[in-house]
């Protein structure tokens, strides 16, 4: 083909703005159960469609079907519908302490609960978590002490971070989470790293790291990638494809061209694309990656396609860069609910019970937040001045010591 | 042992004293380094203790990181500091705050091994000395021996520390001590006292500056291949000043330094680094705000020029005992 001319630059845009229709139509999706499930040992050559197929278990009767439906007992399920239901009214209500003035920030994780929670419950103990700030339903998940949560979003004297870290950047090792950092992609490489220790330990720790679609843009995604191919790590690599990276739709990330799932292929990585939606869909193919880790076959690259139903933070307006309605437009509906409608589909669950437990759990995070208010909100109660200048080295060195004394603490 | 045997040496060491030593880097496995620092240390350690990278410094870095947060001591290596630029948001973002943010929860005590300076006609990427970006980054430790005998000892202590260091080794004196004028045939460590190296454990510790030669008449800073410029500049100065090796850029030994300008009153900084935002300015500012009834001179830096590091005109852009003389006979006639 002759170029006879000029070029044109393309500037990608997401198929709707404010007031306009959103359409879908480009994730390609699958009906539940249409995805192969090969065997976890299968060599990553043999499994060069998987990105482009699209693993869903529950389907719209809100039935488990096809090869992905895996085996939980109901009171596992039982379990991730309360974790995830205990983090959507978490981030409401933390978003409102915001919106009173208790806290400086606050992210919430509306429409991706699931993924976190699955994977948490599936995981062990000794397994080690990379987050992103979007996936508190992993905490949830492990029973993580509500007003530890609270007193580190108000940065008040019972913080566990000592007041030096912006509201939700947790850090909480005994639960298998590590400690977050507010730059992007950089710990990517950290779960690479932990899972190659474990290896070279010959420990059966595994690591699993989060990025959002906007931070497979960043350059550490490519370098962890690389490492964790080159040293066949155990390491599950997570990708929450929520469609938005603050004002910037997907396409961005290059998700126009190739599913992010895609990129595993050229490094030699299987590569699954997942309903991100899907409580049982992401069990499964956790699962699987975590069969595949310790055979000692190496990582597996997993993309969850969800939708960020919420702003991209409370500094954030969504309502100027994209339709308002355009979550009720998502095809893979809501995670709570889906997995809400199984459970009564199995006759294990009712509304009744449901609205029992959205009351208890309402009552519980209440009870937090009343008990960190106690404590103080920001500005009101803070930890030791001292705490300031604690854990910058393991013991301070002369500046510290005297930079405190300066400050008369 | 020259230096690189002594890096090699203590790599060694450690490698056989303590099972969660890793040592990595680009071409550091099979072949030994560029440099040769690395050695032997697969053949006798096995793959798994030592092995080559990616050429992806931001990955080396974060992957040291995680293996320090899980519990190993893994000792990097960066081919140039002029190639660390990749992981500065490693080492910058998570490296050195890894402790503060996480409230102690996790750490990362990882050493990252990397030759610096130049005066080997490196040019642009195979000289530079960016001490500074990392002095200004808190959290993270700056190492830099400039002989044999420390270079082991430091790097021993390094690795066993509990933060981040940045290990820098000048290159220029890997294979014998160069004292900045180019004109002298080379000279090797055989024969330095410094060279003498135990074959076994020791360290150095950081954040200990040591007096290289006793004098009265004014003080010199430096650290690295500077420090054997410097002794070269005062014997040519005829200056009794007393020269003062920092070995550690983070932790600074404030007291070594205060004591001694509070003895003579006059203080000469010398680095290869660009002077301006160089740590040279850091140690004037210090040394003026502790010493300033003290000082009989203003303090003079003698440093490379604000360019970027030219080829061609390496010796007039490197400091040479020429410099340092010239500041030494200023600040003795004020």
């Amino acid at each position: 083909m002759r170029n006879d001319r000029s070029f044109s630059l393309h500037i990608p845009e997401p198929s709707a703005r404010p007031g306009g229709t959103p359409d879908f139509s480009h994730l390609h999706l699958e009906p539940a159960g249409a995805a192969r499930r090969p065997v976890a040992e299968t060599p990553g050559l043999e499994m060069r469609d998987m990105p482009y197929r699209f693993i869903r278990v529950l389907d719209e009767a809100h039935e488990a079907v096809g090869p992905w439906a895996p085996r939980i007992e109901p009171d596992m399920l039982l379990r991730g519908l309360r974790a995830m239901m205990l983090t959507r009214i978490f981030d409401d209500r933390l978003f409102r302490a915001h919106r009173q003035g208790k806290t400086s920030f606050y992210m919430k994780s509306t429409g991706e609960e699931a993924i976190p929670v699955a994977q948490s419950l599936l995981l062990g103990a000794r397994d080690m978590c990379f987050p992103t700030y979007r996936v508190l339903g992993w905490l949830m998940a492990r029973n993580y002490p509500l007003i530890d949560l609270v007193n580190q979003i108000f940065s008040n004297e019972a913080d566990p971070l000592r007041g030096r870290q912006l509201p939700i950047l947790y850090s909480a090792r005994d639960y298998g989470f590590y400690s977050l950092s507010g730059n992007l992609g950089s710990r990517m490489s950290h779960a690479v790293g932990w899972a190659m220790a474990s290896a070279y330990k010959g420990d059966d720790s595994l690591a699993l790291a989060y990025v959002g679609d906007g931070t497979t843009a960043e350059g550490d995604f490519h370098e962890a990638l690389t490492f964790a191919s080159v040293y066949r790590a155990p390491v599950l690599l997570c990708i929450t494809n929520n469609q938005w990276a603050i004002s910037s739709f997907s396409g961005f990330a290059g998700a126009q061209e190739a599913p992010l799932a895609s990129r595993a292929i050229g490094f030699g990585l299987p590569g699954l694309r997942v309903d991100g939606n899907d409580f049982l869909a992401v069990w499964a193919a956790t699962q699987w990656a975590v069969e595949r880790a310790r055979a000692n076959l190496g990582p597996t690259l997993i993309e969850f396609v969800t939708y960020r139903v919420a702003g991209h933070s409370t500094s954030d307006d969504p309502t100027k860069y994209r339709p308002g309605d355009e979550a009720n437009h998502f095809p893979l509906g809501d995670p709570v609910e889906r997995l809400k409608q199984h459970l009564i589909a199995l006759g294990v669950w009712d509304e009744a019970r449901h609205a029992a437990l959205t009351e208890e759990l309402d009552q519980a995070v209440r009870a937090a937040v009343k008990q960190g208010e106690a404590v103080g909100t920001l500005g009101e109660s803070k930890p030791p001045v001292r705490e300031m200048f604690e854990h910058v080295f393991a013991t301070p060195d002369w500046r510290l010591i005297e930079q405190r004394r300066e400050l008369g603490v | 042992m020259t230096m690189i045997q002594a890096i090699n040496s203590a790599l060694d060491v450690m490698l056989a004293r303590d099972p969660d030593v890793l040592v990595f880097g680009e071409d550091v496995g099979y072949f030994g380094g560029v440099f040769r620092a690395t050695e032997g240390l697969q053949a006798k350690h096995g793959l798994t203790r030592c092995f080559d990278t990616p050429i992806a410094e931001g990955g080396i870095i974060g992957c040291a990181i995680g293996m320090g947060a899980y519990g190993l001591r893994p000792v990097a290596e960066i081919q140039f500091v002029d190639y660390i630029l990749p992981a500065y948001d490693q080492l910058v973002s998570e490296a050195a705050r890894l402790r503060y943010r996480s409230g102690g929860e996790f750490s990362a005590p990882i050493t990252v091994r990397s030759p610096y300076g130049g005066g080997i006609f490196g040019g642009q990427t195979h000289s530079q000395s960016p001490e500074a970006l990392f002095a200004h980054v808190t959290g993270l430790k700056t190492i830099i021996p400039s002989n044999p005998y420390d270079a082991k000892g430091l790097l021993i202590a390094s690795i066993e520390d509990y933060d981040p260091v940045i290990f820098m080794e000048p290159k220029r004196i890997y294979n014998g001590p160069f004292n900045g004028r180019h004109g002298e045939q080379l000279r090797n460590w055989a024969g330095e006292p410094t060279a003498q190296v135990p074959e076994g454990h020791y360290t150095v510790p950081l954040g200990k500056a040591v007096i290289v030669r006793a004098g009265k008449d004014a003080t010199v800073l430096a650290y690295g291949t500077m420090v054997h410029v410097a002794m070269a500049g005062i014997e040519e100065s005829g200056v009794d000043a007393e020269l003062i090796d920092l070995r550690s850029i983070v932790p600074l030994d404030i007291e070594a330094i205060t004591a001694s300008v509070a003895k003579t009153g006059r203080c000469v900084i010398l680095h290869e680094a660009t002077r301006f935002a160089g740590f040279g300015g850091e140690l004037s500012a210090l040394v003026q705000e502790r010493c300033f009834w003290a000082l009989k001179a203003p303090i003079a830096r003698v440093a490379g020029w604000d360019t970027p590091y030219p080829h061609a005109f390496e010796m007039d852009y490197l400091p040479g005992p020429g410099r340092l003389a010239a500041a030494l006979a200023r600040v003795m006639e004020d």
